[in-house]
């Protein structure tokens, strides 16, 4: 008698925490699936669709038209290829900076905090006063570029940073890196002051120098922490638009207009709304695919 | 040389290296505020020598200009009150999302954990315009609510909650339950208290996340009076007529409340984004 009681009893705590549990939870999950899978609905519906903002009206089922259009469009393939150049670049150059720079904050000395700090204001500072500081200081005249004007003063000619399609894109490359690696280099930190001190102690013991250590026993005990970083920044890196649209609006020639910048613009400008959804569901499945490879890298070993 | 000399140079060395290449990262910013300080044919004299870091006379008639030629102030209050809308109605629901999977037991949990954990590196550009017809249909344009509800609800700060509710010791929910407390009583007497500082870090990734926000508000806030401070200082910049002073003055002004709010929160900021790569 006296167990089944209890039974009874913990069965209905076992329910009412149930209860107390979706009360808890469904806040947030009504905002999730109104303002990502509800979203996510409609970008497929749209991209099945001719829709353009501006006759409204005259919206029609055209299957997957916008698809094979979007295959032939050059504009479209101009896009991916400079988000994946982005990628590709700034991805290491980005990783390793953030890499070099916690190796350099990882020493237990006086100050050092102050150097992490500096490392880090970049990161703080909201992109579009990033953007806007290094168009002034990138501009090509050496009367009102900074760079350039140490540049001609050091006797070389000055480069056309942001003006020219050989050089646009790096620019933006270089100052990404610069601007993200402290966040990186925060990733790295914690995971290096992970790493066990006896295992340095005996290798200094054995006589090991410095780049040994690194290569013995700091990269293996970073492995983890580094796929985890590459994924991040690669994900970041495909997101590219504040900086060509604030510093080059895409140009010149196209050179840095990225996916995000394309559907924008196909979007917005063109008022092309159904065929932009189509180059949004594209970036979206590439997104997943290279999050699920890059994941499936983490995960092996 | 003897072993402490070699020490002594090697401190140096790390010193010297470290100062220099903290001048590349903090230079540009430097740069900047010594220009907003100067008078408009000063900023871009001298430019290849170190003396454009030293001001010969320092004014604040650049930050008096951008108050006079722009709603600075609105901006400012724009970005505030949206901002902190976003993260305290944020750290309200995802605490109690996060907190249900960490605690409680029931049906649809480890699903439900699952489609969190996937959906933090969801990519929000790509859903952005679809987005935006849905919010147009809602009449939402141009309103706070465009710009606070969509983003309420957060992956990531749901799952940074669940970790370090898991954590979070039984026995004072336990204590608590004995002494007759109910479970919404619990969360706010009981486990917010104790829970200061997952607060903290949410608050200063989700305020800073949207403090820097660009292409969403560039959609939705086309209203001079809804800009948000970013929009502001772009449109700004853009501005005739063009005067470096003043907008050396105005990114400055952009900076130094997320500067005042890192410096504070510094610590917090760096655990929100360690954890989420230790464990992650």
């Amino acid at each position: 008698m006296k167990g089944w009681k209890e039974k009874g009893t913990i069965g209905r705590v076992k329910r009412r925490e149930g209860m107390t549990a979706y009360l808890f939870s469904t806040p947030a999950i009504i905002l999730l699936i109104m303002f990502i899978a509800v979203p996510v609905v409609i970008a497929i519906c749209y991209s099945l669709m001719d829709y353009n903002t501006l006759r409204p009206e005259a919206q029609s089922f055209i299957g997957i038209s916008n698809y094979i259009n979007l295959m032939n469009d050059s504009e479209f393939w101009n896009a991916f290829k400079n988000t994946v150049y982005f990628t590709v670049i700034v991805v290491p150059l980005q990783c390793g900076l953030a890499l070099a720079l916690a190796l350099l904050v990882s020493k237990k000395t006086r100050g050092v905090s102050i150097f992490r700090i500096a490392f880090f204001a970049p990161t703080v500072t909201s992109m579009v006063v990033i953007a806007i500081l290094w168009q002034i200081i990138l501009n090509s005249s050496s009367a009102q570029g900074w760079f350039n004007a140490i540049l001609t003063n050091l006797g070389f000619e000055a480069i056309p940073f942001l003006t020219s399609k050989a050089t646009a894109m790096n620019s933006i490359i270089m100052m990404s890196a610069w601007q993200g690696a402290g966040y990186q280099m925060m990733i790295f930190l914690a995971g290096i002051q992970g790493i066990s001190n006896d295992l340095y102690e005996a290798a200094d013991m054995d006589g090991a120098n410095v780049i040994q250590k690194f290569r013995y026993i700091t990269m293996p005990g970073l492995k983890n922490v580094s796929k985890y970083v590459v994924l991040i920044t690669s994900i970041q890196a495909m997101r590219l638009f504040t900086q060509p649209y604030i510093m080059t609006q895409g140009g010149p020639q196209d050179s840095t207009k990225t996916l995000v910048y394309y559907i924008y613009n196909e979007a917005f400008r063109s008022r092309k709304f159904g065929y932009a959804c189509a180059a949004a569901v594209i970036y979206f499945v590439i997104i997943v695919i290279l999050s699920l490879a890059l994941k499936k890298l983490l995960k092996s070993d | 040389m003897s072993k402490k000399m070699k020490r002594r140079v090697k401190n140096v060395v790390y010193y010297i290296v470290g100062t220099l290449v903290a001048l590349i990262f903090v230079a540009p910013m430097i740069w900047m505020l010594v220009s907003s300080l100067k008078n408009e044919p000063d900023i871009f004299k001298n430019l290849s020598s170190l003396s454009t870091f030293i001001p010969k006379s320092i004014t604040l008639e650049n930050f008096q200009s951008v108050f006079e030629r722009t709603p600075m102030l609105r901006f400012i209050f724009n970005s505030l009150f949206y901002c902190l809308a976003i993260v305290i109605l944020d750290l309200l629901v995802n605490s109690m999302f996060g907190y249900a999977l960490a605690k409680f037991q029931f049906k649809g949990r480890e699903i439900l954990t699952n489609c969190v954990v996937a959906l933090m590196v969801f990519p929000f550009e790509a859903i952005i315009l679809a987005l935006y017809v849905e919010i147009n249909s809602f009449g939402w344009l141009n309103s706070w609510l465009a710009l606070i509800v969509p983003f309420i609800g957060k992956c990531f700060t749901i799952y940074l909650f669940r970790q370090f509710f898991v954590d979070f010791p039984d026995e004072l929910l336990e204590a608590a339950r004995i002494d007759g407390c109910g479970p919404f009583r619990i969360f706010i007497k009981i486990v917010i208290p104790n829970s200061g500082p997952v607060f903290a870090t949410a608050f200063i990734l989700d305020f800073s996340a949207h403090w820097n926000d660009y292409l969403w508000p560039l959609l939705v806030s086309t209203n001079e009076e809804m800009r948000t401070i970013q929009l502001g200082i772009a449109t700004f910049f853009n501005t005739e007529p063009i005067e470096y002073g003043p907008i050396m003055a105005a990114l400055v002004i952009c900076t130094i409340p997320m500067l005042i709010l890192f410096l504070i929160l510094q610590k917090y900021y760096v655990q929100g984004i360690t954890s989420s790569g230790i464990k992650g």
